[in-house]
């Protein structure tokens, strides 16, 4: 089996704080690592290589440095990786991104192609349904098991808001996985040593198999018009200093007052 | 594209097993908002199986015309033959905005449609607008909701943007709206349906959907431990009102996840947040700042809480907590 994880580079939106002077993000020093749903996709690869016998291939599309998370995917079993890269892949939004993706898959041989649900510096959720979309194959999102019955058929739990569902679908297909569902495995100490003597095969445009105006900012229906800082609701009072019964005085005052009790 | 074709402002009403969406009437209310800024009507969307009763719903709240597909294939959603049915309906009428919760189903079937469609897809939207060009300016939370980006779409149509449920407001109900219901018959390609659902288990256990609270209690490191939620379960009962989190407490393995509050979990606005213990990250703020009124209670003043909160209180949740649950006890007899 062939199976392709789409992968992305974010950083690690946990640690990232505003300029408190001038609201905008502090980039400088936050480190960046594989987007957690990703690495949940890429572990099911890599279990359903163990089990089965998969060639597992990493794909991503970014800036030169996102040869990072390629070399981080071959220490935990990845054995082929791809970075797209190319500045006529640059200013993308989903959709063009969808299409450089998809465009790469084209000319690759797969069964299945793995994607992570959301990425945490943009949560849309829509970069693995797409690339499906232009592939013409299935879709399964919020994925949070999976079984295979080693022949054709992927058995999957499907994350809803209130339970699950199981569904079935035959390969090819693409389904994208939650980082909670699954806990990824650790680089391997040989991995580690051994990813910086790998190729990552480094893909410009013209290895892909799509026009060039569905790429980059040409080809993204979507722009942005204005970014900025949050506005803020004007301020309320902070009471310091009073006693608890003063305190819920304070609160009682004020339930009665917008009759919430 | 000549976009002038394209007109009104559509939404996709998610029913589950014959039950309307509450974000599907929140979305009606916005979009008949839109729809007085364009001067043009709002058409409701509903996709299902034996769900035409569902339309006087709609109609109540906000939609002009309802465009009902009912077949056999749409009973429980899966993605193709809905992306199907939407793709035809936006290929017949040419809508130019259309509107999709951000559900699990909704973030499923909204990147496939307007990748068919190839359109832009807004999503998580916390406010839509009318710009005087009359396009729709798309604003949502960008990097962790550390900053907000408005969102246009200029040379594609539809313009089409996903709403997580809880942001908008429904409009009250009034069955004396008119409406009018159109029943659209799509030719369905059976041969692309390549998924099948199983079975579909509900969680178990009564369950709560803290969107829909008009109360609530919610607590955060501060409160820190299943007794210190048992204390702020007390103080819920006793105000009607549903116990929530911040993210802190849900990876400690204190609460479930369904009721995290912020980016990750579930956007709220209840009549009043009474937030406990709680620092208040940028991704939690962005999930409860709008809420009516909000008290914060935290024994650091500097809390970023406090910078929402119409009151906020430093102190000691533990003492504070116990002593209010009483008064408001004794109140209540």
């Amino acid at each position: 089996m062939k199976i392709v994880v789409c992968i992305k580079q974010v950083p690690d939106t946990t640690e990232v704080k505003l300029d408190p002077k001038t609201g905008t993000l502090i980039r400088d020093g936050i480190p960046s690592i594989i987007n957690p749903d990703d690495k949940g996709g890429l572990e099911y690869a890599l279990q359903l290589k163990e089990q089965y016998g998969a060639e597992v291939t990493v794909i991503t599309m970014g800036p030169p440095q996102a040869d990072a998370v390629l070399r981080e995917a071959f220490a935990m079993g990845a054995d082929r990786a791809i970075l797209l890269t190319s500045r006529k892949f640059a200013g993308a939004d989903t959709l063009a991104t969808s299409n450089a993706l998809a465009g790469a898959l084209r000319v690759l041989d797969f069964d299945l192609v793995l994607a992570g649900r959301q990425a945490i510096d943009g949560d849309t959720a829509q970069v693995g349904p797409q690339i499906a979309e232009h592939l013409g194959i299935p879709q399964v999102s919020y994925l949070e098991g999976l079984e295979y019955d080693g022949k054709k058929t992927f058995r999957i739990k499907k994350q809803l808001e209130d339970g699950y569902q199981i569904v079935e679908v035959e390969s090819p297909c693409l389904l994208t996985c939650l980082a909670s569902a699954v806990k990824p495995r650790y680089m391997s100490v040989k991995g580690i040593v051994e990813c910086f003597d790998k190729e990552v095969e480094i893909w410009d445009t013209d290895k892909i198999d799509v026009s060039e105006e569905k790429l980059g900012l040409k080809g993204s229906p979507t722009k942005v018009k204005k970014a900025g800082a949050k506005e803020m609701k004007a301020a309320g009072t902070v009471h310091d200093g009073l006693t608890p019964e003063e305190a819920v005085e304070l609160i009682i005052n004020k339930l009665t007052e917008k009759h919430i009790i | 594209m000549d976009k002038a074709q394209y007109k009104n402002v559509y939404v996709f009403c998610e029913q589950r097993e014959g039950k309307l969406q509450n974000v599907a009437l929140e979305l009606l209310g916005e979009a008949h908002k839109l729809a007085a800024d364009l001067n043009q009507e709002v058409y409701a969307i509903l996709l299902g199986h034996d769900i035409k009763g569902l339309s006087k719903d709609l109609i109540a709240h906000g939609a002009d015309k309802v465009l009902v597909v009912d077949d056999k294939c749409l009973e429980t959603y899966t993605t193709e033959p809905y992306a199907q049915a939407i793709y035809q309906i936006i290929t017949d009428y040419k809508p130019s905005i259309v509107l999709i919760g951000a559900t699990t189903i909704g973030r499923d079937l909204g990147p496939r449609l307007s990748a068919r469609v190839t359109t832009g897809l807004t999503a998580d939207c916390t406010k839509l607008e009318i710009s005087e060009e009359k396009e729709l300016l798309s604003t949502r939370p960008a990097f962790g909701g550390n900053l907000m980006a408005t969102i246009i779409c200029p040379d594609h149509r539809p313009q089409m943007s996903t709403v997580r449920p809880g942001v908008m407001k429904a409009m009250d109900r009034d069955d004396n709206r008119k409406g009018e219901v159109i029943e659209v018959k799509v030719n369905f390609d059976e041969s692309k349906f390549k998924v099948k659902v199983i079975k579909t288990v509900k969680s178990e256990g009564k369950l709560v959907d803290i969107s829909e609270a008009k109360i609530l209690v919610s607590g955060g490191r501060g409160v820190g431990s299943k007794e210190g939620f048992e204390m702020l379960g007390e103080l819920a009962k006793v105000l009607k009102g549903e116990v929530s989190s911040s993210r802190a407490c849900v990876d400690a393995g204190i609460i479930g996840h369904e009721r995290q509050v912020g980016q990750t979990g579930k956007t709220v606005r209840p009549d009043l947040y009474l937030a406990c213990g709680i620092s208040g990250a940028i991704q939690h703020l962005a999930g409860m700042e709008e809420s009516e009124l909000i008290i914060a209670i935290n024994k650091d003043k500097y809390a970023p809480i406090m910078s929402v909160a119409d009151i906020g209180i430093v102190g000691d949740v533990n003492k504070i907590i116990p002593l209010l649950t009483e008064r408001l006890k004794s109140l209540v007899k």
